[in-house]
């Protein structure tokens, strides 16, 4: 038999290194992903009991009586089943229908907390006699969980059945608003010209050093920035949307900036000579062929600087806006909250109910997270050049 | 300055005592030349000799990099591009440009062409630009092939097409002069085939300079040649002289191969 004259007695090691090396990175991300895994699925099973919420069939009786002392409206054995802020909206229920004067009314009524939670069959504190009434109930099959609009329709409150995201998503919704329209145009504008119109001198590389070394502050310094600037000196109303807005934006800047000068910087520069040997004006190659060939780049850094922003709490922290907010902001300049403040409240709140409130705001953050990203793919496919 | 006993006015681009600096490197050396008129002038020279930065003082490309100096005139019928009444905008309308990778924008093959025509203002949008794009791509070689897909992407051709498509856009500004920074070297010999025959089509209209490695290229295409070496023009003559009676020993090494 010949000998193998591909013989190399160093190879059988050679492969097993590498073999070795091949399975640590694939361990790395099987690591990574059992971690996201199992955060998300934990989250989500927390969250999963706040989209339904307890309610109870019971009379309501509409008179002079219950309207002035609303717990009065429901008879004795219901009171600690009923919810608080639920009777509480019942002057307001009259005001908007007067016919509903001197009637009993057997209807579906959100229910306490507490009871809430001992059909969810977590921790509780009812007493034994509360708990016969929920008994009795639950065998007349008049309680039973709904779905939770209220989560969904209503703002904060220190109520815990009655708090819901809806005043922080608006809060979110309106400072993202004022963040994209200052950082957006402001950051491309300077990424545009630090890229394609400065001459290289010691100015503008000062410039864009410090840039760079703005988007590894630590936020909260931008707040107490924003805090210092637009608070203490404009004298702009403080927990607002547009103050928040304006932070962010900051924070924000350095983020689109050098992700759009990276854009910028990957639009070939035979593009550039193409145009001026044409005759083009550098403004009219810029905005005719290197920002159409980089704005699906700058689209999506920007939308990655607003997904960094939407989930920012610290500096807003500092600028007030982790006020108690029960109503929904309507401008930018009313007092107001965004989501990760909300879960930051949220969290810290002894009630049991809170807890799944907070993994429930978890959850709609990263869903809107999630959408955000997904925009930004879509984006990038929609406007991408084919060469 | 007279070659060959020709008159001034055949003469297009003139260059005068013409030096370049990039930084501390003295790239471009005294040159003086003249560029006749509806004429294929051919620089050559070995890598690195300044025929391609000779070139782009011309049409003023050289102003886009930082740290240059230029000292001389060069002359385009008879008035210095450098002069400080001339806007470098209507040096680059008036002479276009050619480069070596085909480098067409990466937009329709229509809007390719009309693009710079609709910014000067040469034509309206319309029956205008539609006409313009018909001559300028009848002109450069390429109408039969694309007249049927003028408004799918000009990155979708191949390279011979892209540089015909760029060569239809340089001529599309009604220039009076074409610079082509060799602009076959990326190409295939058939592509460069009919690029070159595209060339001894349009010296009719229009007085071309070329860079080229390609000697036969050179000596197939050009009227006149001339001969770079380390920043300096060591020899420019008609095309046949200089290429079967090199006066310079530096010149007769490289057209015979010696050296590249």
């Amino acid at each position: 038999m010949n000998p193998n004259p591909f013989y190399d007695p160093s190879l059988k090691y050679r492969h097993r290194s590498a073999n070795l090396f091949k399975w640590f990175t694939r361990g790395s991300i099987l690591f990574t992903l059992a971690f996201l895994l199992f955060f998300l699925f934990d989250m989500a099973r927390t969250a999963y009991p706040a989209l339904w919420q307890t309610y109870v069939k019971v009379d309501v009786s509409y008179n002079d009586k219950s309207a002035r002392m609303t717990a009065r409206a429901v008879s004795k054995k219901y009171r600690k089943i009923v919810s608080r802020a639920w009777l509480r909206t019942i002057p307001k229920q009259l005001e908007e229908y007067p016919e509903l004067l001197g009637t009993t009314v057997k209807q579906w009524v959100l229910a306490d907390d507490q009871v809430d939670q001992y059909l969810k069959e977590h921790h509780h504190n009812l007493k034994q006699k509360t708990i016969s009434v929920v008994e009795e109930l639950k065998i007349r099959n008049e309680i039973e969980l709904q779905w939770n609009a209220v989560f969904f329709f209503r703002g904060d409150s220190k109520i815990p059945e009655y708090a819901g995201i809806l005043s922080a998503l608006v809060g979110s919704v309106l400072t993202l608003l004022v963040t994209m329209f200052i950082a957006f145009p402001v950051g491309v504008m300077t990424a545009v010209y630090l890229e394609e119109f400065s001459r290289d001198n010691w100015l503008t590389r000062l410039i864009e050093v410090n840039i760079n070394n703005l988007a590894a502050i630590p936020s909260i310094l931008f707040g107490l920035l924003g805090l210092a600037v637009f608070i203490n000196l404009f004298g702009l109303p403080r927990s607002s949307p547009l103050v928040g807005g304006l932070t962010l934006a900051l924070m924000t800047l350095p983020i689109i900036i050098v992700s759009s000068r990276a854009a910028l910087r990957s639009v070939p520069d035979s593009i550039r000579q193409a145009g001026y040997g044409l005759g083009l004006t550098r403004v009219q190659i810029v905005q005719g062929h290197v920002l159409p060939i980089a704005f699906p780049g700058i689209l999506t850094g920007s939308i990655i600087g607003l997904a960094h922003a939407m989930g920012e709490t610290a500096p807003l922290i500092i600028i007030g806006m982790i006020a108690f907010i029960p109503d929904s902001p309507t401008t930018i300049t009313d007092a107001a909250t965004v989501l990760p403040a909300q879960i930051f409240t949220w969290a810290g709140m002894p009630e049991r109910a809170y807890v799944e409130k907070t993994a429930a705001g978890i959850m709609v953050i990263l869903l809107i997270l999630f959408c955000l990203n997904a925009v930004a793919i879509y984006l990038r496919k929609k406007y991408e050049i084919k060469w | 300055m007279k070659l060959n006993g020709k008159p001034d006015s055949d003469i297009k681009i003139k260059a005068n005592g013409l030096n370049l600096w990039y930084g501390e490197n003295h790239a471009i050396q005294d040159i003086n030349m003249a560029i006749h008129k509806n004429k294929i002038t051919a620089l050559i020279g070995p890598s690195g000799c300044g025929k391609s930065t000779f070139l782009r003082c011309i049409n003023r490309m050289n102003d886009l990099i930082d740290q240059v100096r230029i000292k001389g005139e060069i002359q385009v019928e008879g008035k210095n591009v450098y002069d400080n009444d001339v806007d470098v905008v209507a040096v680059r309308k008036r002479i276009g440009m050619v480069f070596q990778q085909p480098n067409p924008f990466p937009k329709s093959i229509y809007d390719n062409i009309t693009y710079a025509p609709l910014k000067h203002r040469l034509v309206k949008k319309g029956y205008q630009c539609d006409e313009l794009v018909e001559s300028s791509l009848t002109a450069a070689g390429l109408w039969l092939e694309v007249k049927d897909k003028l408004h799918s992407p000009g990155t979708a051709l191949s390279g011979g097409q892209q540089q015909r498509l760029c060569i239809a856009r340089a001529i599309a500004v009604k220039p009076d002069a074409i610079l082509m920074d060799e602009p076959t070297s990326a190409l295939d010999p058939i592509s460069t085939e009919k690029i070159e025959s595209l060339m001894m089509e349009l010296k009719k209209d229009y007085t071309i300079v070329t860079v080229t490695h390609n000697m036969q290229q050179a000596h197939r295409t050009a009227d006149y040649t001339a001969y770079f070496h380390l920043g300096k023009l060591v020899e420019f003559n008609e095309t046949d002289a200089l290429f079967s009676n090199p006066k310079h020993a530096l010149t007769d090494s490289y057209i015979k191969g010696r050296f590249g």
